[in-house]
Order: C-alpha cells, then sequence, then structure tokens
C-alpha cells in the first residue's frame, strides 16, 4: 500500500497536468476536474461518393470519477466518440469538453488505451512507460521511481528490459496501462481494449482494472461491443444506436463490485442489455446485406 | 531483444567453437599420430582438448568410422568450404594441364603469391624509415584497401548524410514530396557510371569525381528507403504518442525515425553494396591507387593473377563491410519481430 501512495503522491503532484488543476485529485473546488461534457455532437464521415452520419446528436455528461462503458455493435460510432473525446476526431457539430475546456488535440490528460496495444516496439517495457514522463521533462530519478512504482503495481517488473516483441498480449496491455496511468491523467479512455485477449487473460485484466480504477479514482471511458463485460465493469452503460451512432439507452448499474456474473441481478441486466443490443445488431446486418447487394 | 543478443553471443559461441572444433581436429589428428607412437599421447589429448565437443567426435569417430567426418557433413563447419575446395582443385588442375595460357587461366597458386606478395610490406620499405607498424603496414594490397574503404567511406557519408534528412522530409511532408518526387524519380534511373564523364568535367581528376560517383550510388537506395519508411509508419504510433503529449520534434525523433530504421537500414545496405560496385568503376578512371585502380594496372602487364588476386580481395572486403552492416542491422533492430511472428 506504501508503494501506491507513492505512485499517486509522487513526482507528478504540483508539475504539468497538476499545475493547471486536472490531476484528478482535490476534489472539493474542482467539480469539473476529470469531467467530460459532450454536447450536441454529431460527426460525418464524407467520401468522395457518399457521406456516413456516424454520431448524430450525442448528450452525455460523464462526472469525474465513473466509470462508463459504450456499448453497440459495428458501426455505432462508439469508437468514433471515443476518438472525438480523445481528439482524434474533431466533432463536426457540438462541442467535447474535458475538465471544462474544449477538446481540440490529443492530450495527455485524456490517456489512451488502444486495443492494438499501441507499445513502440523499438522501446523496452521501461522505455514505452518511462515516454509520457520524458516528454514532461520530468527528472530522470523521479522518471525511474514513478515506472518502477508502475510496472511493480501492473506486475510488469521482471519485463522492464524486455522488447513488446517478447510479450504475451495480456502484458503488453498492461504495458499500455501503465503507460497511461504513468502519465496520470485524470481521464483514460479505453477503446476494446481486452477484445484481442482470451477469456481468462481478459478477466484478470478487468479485475485489475477495477482495482486501478478504485485506487487511483480515474474517469473510464470504456468502449465494448461484449454486454457481459460492460456490466461487469461499468457504473454505467451507454447503449448506442446503429448509424447514425445516437443514444439509444443509457442505464445505471446498481450492483456491488466484485461482481457476480452468475447473479439473477447480473442476467436480468444482460437480457435487457442484450435485446437492446440485438435490434441494432440486427439493424448493422441489414445494412450490411444491403451494401453487399449494391456492390 | 534479449533473446535476440542473447543469440548474437551463442553465434559468436558457435564461432569460437568452430574454432575449437577445428583445433579438436588437429588434436584428433595428433591422437591418430598418438596411437601408432606412444599411449601417453594419447592420455594426453583429452585434456588438452577444450571442449568435450571434439573429444565426443574423436571418440564416434575412433569407434564407428563413418565415412563423413562430422565437421564436413551438412551442418558441420567446413560444410560449406567441399564446394569452393573442389572448384580450386579443379581450377589448378586445369590450369596446369596447359590447354590455357597463364594469361586466360593462371592457376589459382600464382594467383595467392601474388595475393601473399602484394599483402607483404612494400621492399621500398624499411623498419629504419617507416618504423615497424608503417614497415608491416607498406604493403601495396593493404594500401590499395584502405585508399578504397576510405573512398567508400568518404563517398557513403556523403550521399546518405545527404539522403537521410531529404528522405525524411521527403516521407513526412506530402507537399515536399509532391515538389521533389518528379525530379527524383527522372535521376534515380541514371547509373552513377553514366555520370563519368561529367564528373570528370566538374571535379578534374584524382579523388573528388570518385567521391562524387560513390556519393551518388549511395544516394538513391537510402533515399527511396527512407521516403519508404517514414510513410510505412503505423498511424496508432503517432497516435499514441501524441495522447502521450508529443509534440512535432519528439514525434518525429522518438516515433516517426525509429519505426522507419528497418527500412533505412535496408537502404543503408544497399547504398553500401552500390558504393562499394562504383568505388571500383571510379579508380579505374579517375585515381591511380585503390583495388579498381590495381586491378586495371593489371591488365596493361597481362598479369591475369594479380587482377584475380584483387578481385578477391574486393569480394573479401564487400563481405567484411556487409557482415559489419548486417551485424549494426541486429543490433539496432534488436526490438524487431522478425518474419517468424
Amino acid at each position: 500500500m506504501l508503494d501506491r501512495t507513492g505512485i499517486s503522491e509522487h513526482g507528478m503532484a504540483g508539475r504539468g497536468m497538476a499545475g493547471r488543476g486536472m490531476d484528478g485529485r482535490g476534489m472539493d473546488g474542482h467539480a469539473m476536474d476529470g469531467q467530460i461534457v459532450v454536447a450536441g455532437v454529431d460527426k460525418v464521415f464524407t467520401s468522395t461518393d457518399r457521406e456516413v452520419v456516424a454520431l448524430k446528436g450525442i448528450d452525455l455528461t460523464i462526472p469525474r470519477g465513473q466509470f462508463v462503458c459504450l456499448l453497440g455493435p459495428s458501426g455505432c460510432g462508439k469508437s468514433t466518440l471515443l476518438n472525438a473525446m480523445a481528439g482524434f476526431q474533431l466533432p463536426t457539430q457540438g462541442r467535447i469538453s474535458v475538465s471544462g475546456r474544449e477538446v481540440k488535440m490529443p492530450g495527455p490528460e485524456r490517456g489512451m488505451v488502444f486495443q492494438e496495444y499501441a507499445l513502440f516496439p523499438w522501446m523496452t517495457v521501461g522505455d514505452n512507460v518511462a515516454f509520457g514522463l520524458e516528454l514532461k521533462r520530468l527528472p530522470r530519478r523521479d522518471i525511474e521511481t514513478r515506472v518502477d512504482a508502475l510496472l511493480k503495481t501492473l506486475g510488469l517488473s521482471d519485463f522492464k528490459g524486455r522488447y513488446p516483441k517478447d510479450l504475451s498480449g495480456g502484458m503488453r496491455q498492461r504495458v499500455a496501462i501503465a503507460r497511461v496511468l504513468a502519465i496520470d491523467s485524470p481521464i483514460l479512455l479505453m477503446d476494446e481494449p481486452f477484445g484481442a485477449l482470451d477469456a481468462l487473460t481478459r478477466r484478470t485484466l478487468q479485475d485489475e482494472l477495477i482495482r486501478i480504477w478504485a485506487e487511483f479514482q480515474k474517469t473510464i471511458v470504456f468502449v465494448t461491443h461484449s454486454i457481459e463485460e460492460a456490466i461487469y465493469l461499468a457504473d454505467r452503460i451507454v447503449v448506442m444506436t446503429f448509424r447514425p451512432g445516437t443514444i439509444k439507452r443509457d442505464i445505471t448499474v446498481d450492483l456491488s463490485r466484485p461482481r457476480d456474473t452468475s447473479a439473477p441481478e447480473f442476467n436480468a441486466l444482460k437480457r435487457e442489455l442484450t435485446t437492446l443490443v440485438m435490434e441494432e445488431q440486427a439493424r448493422f446486418s441489414a445494412a450490411e446485406l444491403a451494401s453487399a447487394a449494391i456492390d | 531483444m534479449a533473446s535476440t543478443a542473447k543469440s548474437d553471443v551463442k553465434v559468436g559461441a558457435g564461432q569460437v567453437g568452430a574454432v575449437q572444433v577445428g583445433a579438436g581436429q588437429v588434436g584428433a589428428g595428433q591422437v591418430g599420430a598418438g596411437q601408432v607412437m606412444t599411449a601417453s599421447t594419447v592420455a594426453i589429448t583429452p585434456t588438452s582438448a577444450a571442449t568435450a565437443a571434439p573429444t565426443r567426435d574423436h571418440g564416434q569417430r575412433r569407434d564407428a568410422r563413418p565415412a563423413v567426418p562430422s565437421v564436413l557433413a551438412s551442418g558441420g563447419a567446413l560444410y560449406g568450404a567441399i564446394v569452393p575446395v573442389l572448384l580450386i582443385v579443379l581450377w589448378e588442375v586445369v590450369a596446369r594441364l596447359g590447354i590455357f595460357s597463364p594469361i586466360v587461366l593462371p592457376p589459382p597458386s600464382s594467383v595467392m603469391d601474388r595475393w601473399i606478395i602484394s599483402a607483404m610490406p612494400s621492399p621500398v620499405a624499411s623498419i629504419a624509415t617507416d618504423g615497424t607498424i608503417g614497415w608491416l603496414l607498406s604493403g601495396e594490397l593493404l594500401h590499395d584497401s584502405a585508399a578504397s574503404l576510405s573512398r567508400v567511406v568518404v563517398g557513403f557519408v556523403v550521399g546518405a548524410g545527404l539522403a537521410l534528412p531529404l528522405g525524411l522530409v521527403m516521407g513526412a511532408s506530402e507537399n515536399i514530396y509532391r515538389l521533389m518526387n518528379p525530379l527524383i524519380q527522372v535521376l534515380r534511373p541514371i547509373p552513377p557510371i553514366a555520370y563519368i564523364p561529367l564528373s570528370i568535367v566538374w571535379f578534374g581528376l584524382g579523388n573528388p569525381p570518385a567521391i562524387f560517383l560513390i556519393a551518388l550510388g549511395a544516394f538513391f537506395p537510402v533515399l527511396m528507403n527512407t521516403i519508404a519508411g517514414v510513410r510505412q509508419v503505423d498511424g496508432i504510433y503517432i497516435r499514441a504518442a501524441r495522447n502521450l503529449g508529443a509534440g512535432q520534434w519528439a514525434l518525429f525523433t522518438r516515433v516517426i525515425l525509429p519505426a522507419a530504421t528497418p527500412y533505412i537500414l535496408a537502404g543503408i545496405r544497399i547504398g553500401i553494396g552500390t558504393a562499394f560496385i562504383v568505388v571500383i568503376v571510379a579508380e579505374m578512371i579517375a585515381v591511380n591507387n585503390g583495388l579498381g585502380y590495381r586491378i586495371l594496372e593489371a591488365r596493361e602487364y597481362m598479369w591475369s593473377d594479380k587482377i584475380i588476386a584483387g578481385m578477391i580481395t574486393i569480394g573479401l572486403l564487400g563481405l567484411m563491410i556487409d557482415i559489419g552492416v548486417s551485424r549494426l542491422n541486429d543490433w539496432l533492430l534488436r526490438w524487431h519481430r522478425g518474419l517468424d511472428q
């Protein structure tokens, strides 16, 4: 426990984000820290021959510290919404603000975890985790301390000098999580982070994520198409519609953690969500068939 | 990386092992002699053998007597030497039959003589005037090799030194790419050799035209591969880096450049190869030392054995450079997953 406190207090406090009051701590007086506000967001992709409305009229306020899952079939715009929050793609209409400031470009106050891990293969595990801290020009010693503490938290201490190619998928995703935790962003954006992992590794990492979320007090927006994963993890599940992406249902999950996937309440929620998601999945399949017929 | 580095070490150790096997062979030969002479020699040999492997080989040979010695079996240390040795023997036999004039086909033994003579200290040098090291290195072969190598190095550094930054900006900026690409596509197919007349007009004789030609030969492979390397960088690395707070400079130096390294190194390898081809040609026209010059000079005297000795030196030098570059490659790309994954 001591070293964990070390992580949250050491190095970053009073610097960088913290200096701008966005470190996600100091609950009182900073109600907007770590808060995400999506207001009237549309996103239209235009190619030469057609327009695709990926998002339409999205309004969503995510308070600080909430764990939100965006759930829906392929093509419902959940990743588009996440990318807009990250600042990779700006909305066509409307605005997204994080901690009270409009999102205009990617930035370290919104750490992203990708399904493909996106670790830099030419850097060792330690260097990958240190990368964001080096960009902040922290003293070498602070970086070392912080990286070591994070690697320990995620069970990666023995892999510090290894390259990503030597690691399993689950280990790689741990590194990716350590890498965003290192920059101490109040918000974690996760794009199907466990989608490529086997079921057991996935459950382990889900449990670790819950632990990290509780310990580091992050706001998490987590994209998934797995209903069970959403119920297992989230405080709140936002079900999205297939093209154009709108919010179909906004559900609060009131189950206590750790959650029992075989509990009756869990299954009741699962049944409800399955109905909702499958309606959209049917529209997705129909659209796929239609476009195949045109081609 | 760790595994690659380790395997490198293993290769090194393997090579040492191979040397030891060679030593073991000598030992085995001694044992053979010892068996005829005294038993004490046999008793000494196993202790003198550095590793167990040669001893085991030796034991096998004594017990089973297989037709092929293990070092010559496929996978053995000398397996790859079988074909060259046979070829040299055949060449020697044919050359000594007297069917061809020694000008057309000098025997390998006289090529070897020539090679050794030219590697030996020059007769005009002496320890008194040149010092021991100077005298040892005064041989024509070493001088020519050094001259050729230094031209390759200087020419390559100039060529690659210009190509790398240009390739990086062309790969990174669509506008600069569109601005420069047409010119480059027109110039690229012109072989450096075609620049020889112009290079002499521009730079006169001596090193400058040679360096120019070599630089030209190294320039395009490095340029084209650097452009391709930067363009193929996976967008997800760039997104991840920007997300972690990387600015343009950090993005370029810490993400794009390393991500493009496999391509750039491939270009460097090709570029050095081209530089090495060009240096020989350049030395044949513009300068009066170096391996290319020496070959052409030998032709004036119809010294075919010396021509071939020079060619073999070029081959060995090229091999050395390529091994060096490939070692560098392995080290710089120790993070790279390679084709097996």
